[in-house]
């Protein structure tokens, strides 16, 4: 047995290492170490309520507006107010924005390249791989930049910026949109749309959206010159259907109204109660103590503590470690694509990745119906008081899985705000009963050392980690 | 140009705004002007080993690098030992990782807000994180680097400060860098180029009809001025917003919310709530910085008796209820 660590983890939002026990070159045993501390949550305890709208951003410059609308949702509730209908339609082109661009940036930026490593250079499809996806210079990044910042642009008029915007507030959004501008919107969207099917697919948005199971995926994918096809044809040769199996148990808030909230574990779907969910610091640099709901959760610094070796909790769901992203949305909401792919194999590389790209096809198009149903000259915004004692809850998805914001006031004042991220949730560390996190199990049993191919490497970005809201 | 880049107590959002620059795709951008990223911990391939060999070698002045840009605040806890972030792989504080590179830099870059003041790292009250920007606490010279410092161009951190940065801002001081040099007389009092923050937010702002006849929003979502209210700094804060667009065709205020100064040291902790103007005896405390506060009352008083209806029902409206006069020819009036 030896023992490696792998850091820094590049190409991820923030920081990462990873500690690896080898026997025969094989994972033993995984440690997930966030390595980096933020304290966003004390930042805000004796605030103005409404602060939380500037401050909560700041967590994230990636799941900058998840952060916001999460906030949001959490004051409203607090407030007891309800957007508009524009104000809601408004946010949900919001989210969905910022989750599409991630879902693209991801791929071509931070996941693809490990593709083009020389490690592969035997394998068939490493030439072109290399050629368009190699990092910085490869012929995609001049492309998909140009692509992700004209989508980004919705953001100039939807949101005033991208990242750190303060549009999202409880009642709805700051900014109502006009008549041209809708058309401005909807132009944006086509454009996104032209480069998705052109370079992405190489099909039509529908088309992709209809693919029912693995076999139909990998017959369509196959031959066909784009680059989801690309990397379907290197992940089935490097056999990365297969790997990157953590717990198959997925939990979703439910997005847009468009994907429900709920689990799934074995085939069963149930419905999703918040209230099961708590925090457990036992292996965090975090005062130690039971299990917490975050409503009741604490973050209190122990940076000495013998055993911890990571800035992140615990967060479990009835006492279980859950998988949440893009693949545990489309399970939940019974997307057969992505039942077929982990009922055949569990999740893996491959299914995260596909279920990824799929919501690119699915969200799209249900965009250009929000941005037809905005109504010009209707309310964008409704108001109300903040109650001086009050508490609410914010859940939402943001591009890599669940997001929750707990708070509550007091004398006007917040009191507590407790977070949890989606990288909280998959890359947590043991808890208490010594039960690992999705990644740490799902890093068991791949080659890892001197030698090994990047394996590693794929299956920890195909979680799309975001270190810096893990730690916030 | 040779960039080296790292990231420490920040949201990484510099980084993901930078790779909104247009017109041209940033990297296609960067790469005509001869800059190149030597690592970027968001871009580049080397991870692991691979990238800490680079960064050792940096550090030990056997790799050339000319700019060394550092993106989030320096956590220098608990009690002075870094831990609040050792860098991956290498078990060392990052505080130390950029003090050892800084010595071998021709340039040193800030970027953000949270790089070169702290940031909402250090606003958590008593700073138990004891963060600190990289020559900075705050207001206050001094920091990770010291007061002192100067890179080997001879010039202080330059601090490119936003929260988020526009991309603009990063590419273009980068590229007066890389291709004219830069000199102190390019720099505000707290390190800012002068090429973005030489300006006011306010300039170019699309309400400005409304603040010129003080027609005020009330709440969210109106159109009206947001300085009498919601809290707008864009008379005070130092950077070009509303000259030099956001995603296309944005910005905050463009946006429908108020300027919060992300430019200037302290921004995170205003005394205040963020969306509401701090009052006194009826008038804003933040007025205009360089204009006599009793003429600003006298003008305002003025210019809202002047205000044509259009303006003042439009201001408390999400959007425009009264449409501006159309002259006809002949018409007489």
């Amino acid at each position: 047995m030896s023992r490696i660590v792998v850091g820094p983890f590049n190409r991820v939002e923030g920081d990462l290492e990873v500690a690896l026990d080898l026997d025969n070159g094989l994972i033993r045993s995984a440690q997930v170490n966030s390595p980096l501390f933020r304290g966003f949550e004390q930042i805000m305890i004796g605030r103005a309520p409404l602060d939380a709208l500037a401050i909560v951003p700041r967590i994230c410059g990636i799941c900058s507006v998840a952060q916001s609308a999460a906030a949001a949702s959490a004051l409203a509730e607090a407030m007891g107010v309800i957007p508009t209908v524009n104000g809601k339609i408004s946010r949900n082109l919001i989210c969905a924005t910022e989750n599409l661009a991630d879902h693209l940036t991801h791929f071509y930026l931070f996941f693809m390249p490990d593709f083009a490593r020389p490690a592969y250079v035997d394998r068939p499809w490493h030439d072109a791989v290399a050629k368009r996806f190699t990092a910085v210079t490869g012929d995609a990044a001049a492309e998909v930049l140009p692509a992700r910042a004209g989508f980004l642009r919705m953001m100039g008029f939807l949101a005033g910026r991208w990242p750190h915007t303060l549009a999202i507030q409880p009642g709805g959004s700051t900014r109502a949109i006009t008549v041209g501008e809708r058309i401005r919107l909807l132009a944006q969207l086509r454009e996104f749309r032209g480069f998705l099917e052109k370079r992405l697919f190489g099909d039509s948005l529908a088309a992709v959206a209809q693919l029912a199971s693995k076999d139909q995926l990998l017959a369509w994918a196959d031959g066909r010159p784009a680059d989801f096809p690309a990397f379907l044809h290197a992940a089935s040769d490097l056999g990365l259907d297969k790997l990157g199996r953590a717990d198959d148990a997925f939990l979703s808030y439910g997005a847009y109204d468009l994907f429900p909230a709920g689990t799934w574990q074995a085939g069963q779907s149930a419905v999703l109660d918040a209230a099961k969910i708590d925090e457990d610091t036992t292996s965090a640099w975090l005062a130690a103590g039971k299990a917490r709901h975050p409503a009741q959760g604490e973050t209190i610094v122990d940076a000495n503590k013998p055993d911890a070796y990571t800035w992140c909790k615990a967060p479990r769901y009835a006492g279980q470690p859950y998988e949440v992203g893009a693949l545990a949305r489309q399970l939940i909401a019974g997307h057969p694509l992505a039942l077929d792919l982990v009922q055949r194999d569990g999740a893996s590389v491959m299914a995260r990745v596909a279920a990824r790209l799929l919501e690119l096809a699915l969200v799209l198009p249900t965009m250009e119906s929000w941005v037809q149903a905005l109504q010009p000259g209707e309310p964008f915004c409704t108001h109300g008081e903040m109650p001086d004692d009050a508490s609410g809850t914010g859940l939402v998805e943001a591009a890599r899985g669940s997001l929750g914001h707990w708070l509550s006031i007091r004398r006007g004042r917040i009191e507590r705000y407790q977070i949890i991220a989606p990288t909280t949730w998959n890359f947590s560390p043991r808890d208490g009963n010594a039960r690992p996190g999705p990644l740490e199990q799902a890093l068991v049993g791949l080659p890892a050392g001197e030698g090994a191919p990047p394996t590693v490497q794929h299956v920890v970005r195909s979680f799309d980690p975001c270190m810096v809201c893990t730690v916030h | 140009m040779k960039v080296l880049w790292l990231q420490s107590g920040g949201c990484g959002g510099c980084t993901q705004s930078m790779l909104c620059s247009e017109p041209r795709s940033l990297f296609d951008e960067l790469r005509d002007a001869g800059i190149e990223f030597l690592w970027h911990p968001a871009l580049s391939i080397e991870s692991g080993e691979e990238a800490l060999t680079i960064l050792e070698d940096c550090a030990e002045g056997w790799l050339s690098f000319d700019a060394l840009c550092i993106e989030g605040a320096m956590l220098r806890g608990p009690n002075g030992t870094g831990k609040f972030h050792l860098m991956a792989g290498s078990g060392r504080p990052l505080t130390e990782w950029v003090a050892r590179l800084a010595r071998h830099a021709k340039w040193v870059f800030a970027i953000g807000s949270c790089t070169a003041y702290g940031g909402f790292s250090a606003n958590t009250p008593g700073n138990p994180l004891e963060a600190c920007g990289l020559q900075f606490d705050e207001q206050t010279p001094g920091g990770l680097l010291g007061a002192g410092f100067q890179s080997a161009a001879g010039l202080p951190v330059i601090n490119i400060a936003g929260c988020p940065t526009h991309p603009g801002w990063v590419v273009d001081t980068l590229e007066k860098a890389a291709l004219e040099g830069m000199s102190g007389a390019d720099l505000d009092e707290f390190g800012r180029p002068l090429l973005y923050a030489g300006e006011l937010v306010h300039h170019g702002c699309a309400r400005n009809e409304f603040y010129e006849f003080k027609a005020s929003a009330q709440k969210q979502s109106d159109l009206g001025c947001l300085m009498e209210n919601l809290g707008c700094k864009g008379t005070q804060a130092h950077a070009d917003c509303n000259l030099r667009p956001w995603n296309g065709s944005g910005s905050c205020l463009r946006g429908g919310f108020a300027c919060i100064a992300c430019t200037e040291p302290g921004f995170e902790s205003p005394g205040h709530a963020f969306q509401e103007t701090p009052k006194l005896a009826g008038i804003p405390i933040g007025l205009p910085t360089d204009m006599p506060k009793a003429w600003f009352v006298a003008l305002a008083a003025l210019s809202k008796s002047a205000t044509p209806k259009r303006v003042r029902n439009n201001a408390v409206e999400d959007h425009p209820v009264v449409m501006p006069p159309i002259r006809k020819k002949g018409g007489g009036k």
